[in-house]
């Protein structure tokens, strides 16, 4: 099993061996995440980041990975204390921090940026997020964290729940689902349904799909909620907002004797009712833990140590 | 009664005879071959009976041979076309027009959020997902395009 990337820039790039050697090299950095064992693996080595749009969990999770691997971070988290103020553009900025970093870390609002600054620099790119594009890191943590708590993707059945449209992480994670035969479910209310480009690609990988509007649809027979946010700013009228949030509200008597967990890419805002964060279906959190030793299988894949 | 004097499209010497162009499309084969220029002739016939389909347009361009680069980019609008290439009155070469899997710097992204819609120093490209009908996907933000947005491009 190898891995035969040089950049991660969207799901779609992905074999199913690649996915696998990350899932697998995750499994062995799960000590080092949480700082039971040491690495230097990438001691020497410094990671650009470039964070043209607000993170906290993908940016301190690959922080935190790179400088548990005994490596170093240099970059910015917004764009006010950077060059782009003065109008630099993405590439120059790009083609500078390359000279600095031998990776880097760009989350962008434009759809595509990544894909453009891995033409255009000779260091690896990871895609942390390309406006509502990719986020292939946070696909393969939803996948490595279905894995861990399955022992298995195949034959899952899987709902992804919410704002289908405009929500990134979805549709890169429908496209892996469909690549390792897990059968969906898009519950969403009909303004925010899965964008005709994502069912395209998962009529072509032959994945097996259900759309609807109504939640209580598939409780029973899912075995992955996955959550996501509905913005306030999708919708013109607040009515219409309230009716949809309270339509698509996961709380623990809702979930009461079901057999399932629940996961959300977070931030959440109140899709989940906090009364389920300590009940065995609410994953979450430790989802948003495996951030961590999933970018250090990046890492170490993507950069070559001494 | 007079006789209407008919117009007579006559054959050229040298040059690229393009047929079986889709009925109407002509003007965009032209804007895809960046004509009209100062240096060819151009004699165009639009919506003509023909023998293979209903209604066609065939482009005549004087002392250029077109290359297969420049020829394969007209398959997005005209599938059927077919090329003449033309010398001292005599077809030397005939081929037809095939779609490429890659379309590079001809199309925009419809996608206004897409970074290659912006002030950076690259323009659009396109991978063919489906011949027909044709759909296209954009390389930077993956967006799909179909033929209507193609078209209204042109």
């Amino acid at each position: 099993m190898s891995f035969s990337l040089k950049n991660i820039i969207s799901i779609k790039d992905f074999s199913k061996d690649d996915i696998n050697f990350i899932l697998k090299q995750t499994e062995k950095l799960e000590p080092v995440a949480r700082s039971q064992e040491m690495s230097q693996n990438m001691a020497g080595k410094i990671l650009g980041m470039m964070f043209y749009e607000p993170s906290t969990r993908t940016r301190l999770s690959f922080e935190t990975s790179m400088k548990r691997l005994g490596g170093g971070v240099i970059g910015f988290a917004e764009t006010g204390a950077s060059s782009v103020t003065k109008g630099e553009n993405l590439a120059d900025t790009a083609r500078m921090v390359a000279e600095y970093a031998d990776a880097l870390v760009i989350r962008h609002n434009l759809e595509g940026a990544a894909r453009y600054v891995s033409d255009i620099v000779d260091v690896p790119i990871i895609n942390a997020g390309d406006g509502a594009g990719q986020h292939p890191t946070q696909t393969l943590l939803d996948i490595y964290t279905m894995k861990r708590v399955f022992g298995k993707i195949k034959g899952l059945n899987v709902a992804l729940i919410g704002d289908l449209k405009y929500g990134r992480t979805v549709h890169s994670l429908s496209y892996a689902l469909g690549m390792f035969g897990a059968k969906m479910s898009f519950v969403s209310p009909p303004e925010l349904k899965m964008p005709q480009e994502t069912l395209h690609d998962l009529k072509g990988a032959k994945a097996v799909t259900r759309e609807t509007d109504n939640i209580h649809d598939v409780l029973d027979e899912v075995d992955v909620l996955y959550v996501t946010r509905i913005q306030k700013e999708r919708f013109p009228d607040p009515e219409e907002y309230s009716r949809i949030k309270g339509a698509y509200l996961i709380n623990s008597e809702l979930l009461n004797g079901k057999d399932l967990i629940v996961m959300h890419p977070l931030p959440r805002v109140d899709e989940i009712s906090p009364d389920v964060d300590d009940t065995k279906y609410g994953k979450y959190f430790e989802q948003a833990f495996y951030g961590v030793p999933v970018r250090m299988a990046i890492l170490n894949a993507l950069i070559k140590s001494f | 009664m007079k006789k209407p004097k008919e117009l007579k499209v006559k054959p050229i010497k040298n040059g690229t005879v393009i047929d079986h162009i889709t009925a109407n499309k002509s003007l965009n084969v032209l804007k895809i071959l960046g004509l009209p220029s100062d240096e060819s002739k151009v004699t165009l016939a639009m919506n003509v009976q023909s023998a293979h389909m209903e209604k066609k347009d065939i482009v005549k361009i004087e002392n250029r041979e077109l290359a297969s680069s420049e020829v394969d980019q007209i398959a997005l609008i005209a599938p059927k076309a077919t090329i003449n290439i033309i010398r001292d009155y005599e077809i030397v070469g005939k081929g037809k027009v095939r779609l490429l899997n890659e379309i590079k710097s001809l199309l925009n992204c419809p996608n206004p959020n897409c970074i290659s819609n912006t002030i950076e120093p690259v323009t659009g490209k396109f991978y063919v997902i489906t011949k027909e009908p044709v759909i296209l996907r954009c390389y930077y933000c993956e967006r799909l395009m179909e033929e209507g947005e193609i078209e209204s491009q042109f």
